[in-house]
């Protein structure tokens, strides 16, 4: 493979620079032998390729809704080189053989890695531990642990947890919900609008009370917790405490929940219907307040594809969640950046570094300098466009940025030194 | 009117207007032949996704009262469960070439997604936790005819009061009520225990109260709401005897009511728990008209959306 040279790309904000990529690395530009490929960059933004901590690839089980093959393109459009697959799949990755069967379906594909989410207990139904150790020890290499979708509600086992996967340096990423104060069938904020249109409420107070235990367990356990899809500023007040105490825990917002609100789901449309729910603007303000300062460490797409017909019931009996991958650096961009809130530098952190970080790749995240591998996304600040939803690569069409503007920014995406997608101009 | 979703669809005139053509469509009641040329040849099905012989059976007099051709689907149990997606059975439906579809869903809202997804007129007949609109009309028929008959000659809902006691949280009947009633002029104030009103009560436009006893004085209407079975087992109260107590229409509260003041409740009734036996068959209740009145309102309704001007 030729040698490949970016020209004048803006390496996170900080000035204009060539980049030479061989053999999956970056070299020092005056390395450059032979004939090269050159990627004219000028005016566009490099950051390293974007690590997605939270996506749902559906397969194996779902693969009507999205496969591998699929979510992994979605995830290359979006700038991403790095998704972690959540466990919630048929079967549920709840073993060594199921997390490397999802890692080997990721390295046949080829358009970002596959990095497997085990599962903290069996089933995914809460009652004893899944065989976290072996997970962690098999060829995938387990970090992460969610029984995400649920919450682990189960103090005990979420102690347990905690406590076991520090022998391999593992993190508990919990879906807080306090199954109590919101069931299953919770599906709107409750405030006002769950009031009047009649639909069970999902109080703020059934995330963050989970999460005010499970820093209390990680304190004890000295364990590393991270709290899923943030979506309420109580749930900020209580990371901002644990964090100041010194607590090991990290924390990931999803784009969705950064600006859209509850007044969606007046119309009982289900493409709004997603766990945690959207929230009112207050929320919102809180979330991207705790994005910028650094109380919520990472942003996380939570990309969780549904065939149509799981979507085209009654509000409360339709899936839960959204599309992500594909949009979340416009996202970010329009809520973060353009509002002047966030540098570049502090987005590749949020979308790079720190999921890299918390999930311990070794092979993300790293500096756009000679010697690490070649993952970055070059991102145009200036593009708009009005999102299409039958556009997306992802197999599902529960998009609810459909007909929406918003920056149209990935140009390219590159992974270990290879082009995953290239926008056609 | 291109649907009846939401109470809330309707101005002070048109809710008059309705209100006047279903005295209209009740004297039709009175005579030996019932029937009305008005909806031949149009066809309206009663979508219910959950039972209601009541609501049903109101309708499909309605309906055929008027000529209309009334077909009835029962589409019980969740959507979820059958494989087929709620989108798939309205379409279907609507398919067969229907003017009409009247709607009731144990979930809030499908009759909204429904509008979306067809040309034929939606007619809420009950939404989950949500609405209930005809049952405000109905509910509005009724306290309109007793303010004109017992106490000012009038139709006028300005300066009146009506108290709903009860589960307001899961209540349709309550939701759609203090809308409608709201747009007539009336003052609404709601009475139950913290447990079941719902979040967000404040923004109401309504009094609330958690003291019967304070309200039950000054109010020209009394509406009682069902407790369902599953509240009690819920935790919403601890038993049914301190929410008698503290809700029901008591024999006792009988006697504290305003001097004229009139007793509702939409029905089912749970004698003994809500409302005392004395209370349901007093010479104030209005139960048995509201259940009268909903034939002609419905009526009344199905001519706005199917008749005139198509």
């Amino acid at each position: 493979m030729r040698d490949l040279l970016i020209r004048g790309a803006d390496l996170l904000g900080r000035g204009p620079s060539d980049l030479l990529i061989r053999d999956g690395r970056f070299l020092d530009p005056g390395d450059a032998n032979g004939a090269v490929d050159q990627f004219d960059a000028d005016g566009l933004v490099a950051l390293p390729g974007l690590v997605d901590l939270h996506t749902h690839l559906r397969e194996p089980g779902r693969e009507d809704a999205e496969t591998v093959e699929s979510g992994t393109m979605a995830a290359a459009r979006g700038g991403f080189t790095a998704v972690l697959a959540m466990a919630n799949t048929d079967p549920v990755t709840d073993t060594a053989e199921a997390a490397v069967h999802v890692a080997s379906l990721g390295a046949r594909t080829g358009h970002a890695e596959v990095v497997p989410v085990g599962a903290v207990s069996k089933g995914l139904a809460g009652a004893e531990l899944a065989e976290l150790g072996l997970m962690a020890r098999s060829s995938a290499g387990v970090r992460v642990f969610s029984d995400d979708g649920h919450c682990v509600a189960d103090a005990r086992l979420m102690r347990r947890a905690l406590e076991y996967v520090r022998a391999f340096d593992g993190v508990i990423a919990q879906h807080a919900q306090d199954p109590q104060l919101a069931g299953p069938g919770a599906c709107c904020h409750e405030g006002d609008i769950s009031g009047k249109l009649g639909l069970p409420g999902w109080p703020a107070a059934a995330e963050a009370g989970v999460v005010a235990r499970d820093v209390q367990i990680a304190e004890l356990t000295r364990s590393r917790l991270h709290i899923c899809h943030v979506s309420c500023a109580e749930t900020v007040d209580v990371i901002r405490w644990a964090k100041q105490r010194g607590i090991n825990v990290t924390a990931e917002v999803a784009p969705h929940h950064l600006m859209l609100t509850t007044s969606e789901v007046a119309g009982y449309d289900p493409t709004y219907k997603v766990n945690p729910p959207l929230r009112p603007d207050e929320h919102v303000e809180a979330v991207r307040e705790a994005l910028a300062d650094g109380t919520i460490d990472a942003v996380a797409t939570d990309h969780a594809p549904h065939a149509r017909h799981d979507k085209e019931h009654a509000f409360a009996e339709a899936a839960f969640g959204m599309l992500g991958l594909e949009t979340a650096l416009a996202v970010v961009l329009e809520t973060m950046i353009n509002s002047a809130r966030m540098s570049w530098s502090e987005l590749a952190k949020r979308m790079s570094i720190m999921p890299a970080h918390i999930a311990r790749l070794a092979d993300q995240g790293c500096a756009l300098v000679a010697g690490e591998p070649a993952n970055l996304v070059l991102i145009d600040p200036g593009a708009r466009a009005v999102v299409d939803g039958a556009a997306s690569a992802s197999l599902s069409r529960n998009n609810p940025w459909h007909g929406r503007e918003l920056p149209d920014p990935v140009v390219a995406t590159i992974w270990a030194g290879r082009i995953t997608y290239q926008k056609q101009l | 009117m291109r649907h009846l979703l939401s109470a809330a669809d309707l101005d002070r005139d048109q809710i008059t207007e309705i209100l006047d053509l279903a005295e209209e469509m009740s004297l039709v009641q009175g005579r030996p032949v019932k029937k009305l040329p008005a909806l031949r040849g149009r066809t309206v099905v009663n979508l219910f996704f959950e039972d209601s012989t009541r609501t049903r059976s109101s309708f499909e007099i309605a309906g055929k009262w008027l000529s209309a051709d009334v077909i009835n689907i029962s589409a019980k149990g969740s959507s979820v469960s059958k494989g087929e997606s709620l989108r798939d059975t309205v379409l279907t439906v609507a398919a067969m070439g229907v003017d009409a579809l009247v709607i009731r869903h144990h979930a809030s809202g499908a009759p909204w997604q429904a509008s979306r997804w067809i040309d034929a007129h939606v007619l809420n007949a009950g939404d989950g936790t949500h609405e209930h609109p005809t049952q405000a009309l109905l509910d509005a028929f009724t306290i309109r005819r007793h303010f004109r008959r017992s106490v000012d000659d009038q139709l006028n809902f300005e300066g009146k009061t009506v108290a709903i006691v009860g589960d307001i949280t899961h209540s349709r009947v309550a939701r759609s009520n203090v809308l409608l009633l709201n747009t007539l002029g009336a003052q609404v104030i709601l009475v139950a225990p913290p447990t079941l009103l719902p979040s967000g009560v404040e923004s109401w436009p309504v009094l609330v109260c958690n003291d019967f006893d304070q309200v039950l004085p000054r109010a020209d209407i009394v509406m009682m709401l069902r407790v369902q079975r599953e509240r009690m087992s819920g935790g919403y109260f601890p038993t049914p005897r301190e929410y008698t107590i503290g809700y029901g229409l008591t024999r006792p509260r009988l006697g504290a009511m305003k001097p004229g003041a009139a007793i509702c409740h939409p029905g089912p009734m749970n004698r003994g728990l809500e409302i005392s036996a004395d209370a349901a068959d007093a010479a104030n209740s209005l139960i048995l008209d509201q259940v009268a009145a909903g034939v002609s309102v419905r009526m009344s309704v199905l001519y706005e959306l199917l008749g005139g001007g198509e």
